[in-house]
């Protein structure tokens, strides 16, 4: 067994972990800004794993979905915070 | 080598990401959450984006990986702002033992000038 063939299961597994602390903080976060704090986090957290996903596999266009998953994440996470202020979206 | 270099890089990356979610998980308050767990996230996954562009060494997985984290640290340090910006407008409190509170201070300030002026 290789270096690598023992390393990218130990690290898919960090990441795997990393998730679930995400998941804990969004279903039980006191107030509705800690689940939005988890869930932006959530999103640069698939960015890591798309990236070593594309390690494993080999497949270079994987990272474009990367780069579309931050973007998206992003504009979420502003409408998310508009919303929690109260405004309207056109504002 | 690359592939050795690019893995060490991924391991790197990974151990900030747990470090950011176990400051998410642990610490008492949203705005600590925010500061702790969007730095740490951030330079974990920029980390782990710069291992794989190490690991193909082709020109176009760099250009990729460069324009995704040049994204990333633009759109998450704004995505954090816009975001303790609304948790503090909203209401949310401080955690216990917090001692300054220096936007509510600058709020205050304003009002009271828009207050003297008019």
């Amino acid at each position: 067994m290789t270096t690598v063939e023992f390393l990218v299961p130990v690290l898919i597994s960090g990441l795997l972990i990393c998730c679930a602390m995400c998941l804990y903080r969004i279903s039980n976060g006191p107030t509705a800004a800690d689940r939005m704090v988890a869930i932006d986090i959530l999103g640069t957290v698939v960015v890591g794993f798309v990236a070593i996903i594309t390690v494993v596999t080999g497949k270079a266009y994987l990272l474009d979905i990367a780069l579309v998953w931050a973007l998206v994440s992003f504009v979420g996470t502003l409408a998310l915070a508009k919303y929690l202020v109260g405004k309207r979206l056109n504002e | 080598m690359n592939e050795k270099i690019g893995l060490i890089l991924i391991a790197i990356g990974v151990l900030f990401d747990l470090l950011g979610c176990v400051g998410l998980v642990r610490l008492p308050d949203v705005y600590n959450r925010i500061q702790a767990s969007t730095k740490c996230v951030v330079l974990g996954t920029t980390l782990s984006l710069l291992g794989t562009m190490v690991w193909f060494g082709t020109t176009a997985v760099f250009v990729k990986g460069l324009l995704c984290i040049v994204f990333l640290l633009i759109t998450s340090s704004t995505a954090a702002h816009a975001l303790s910006r609304a948790a503090h407008r909203s209401g949310v409190p401080l955690a216990e033992g917090s001692v300054v509170d220096r936007y509510a201070e600058d709020l205050e300030a304003s009002n009271n000038d828009e207050e003297t002026t008019s």
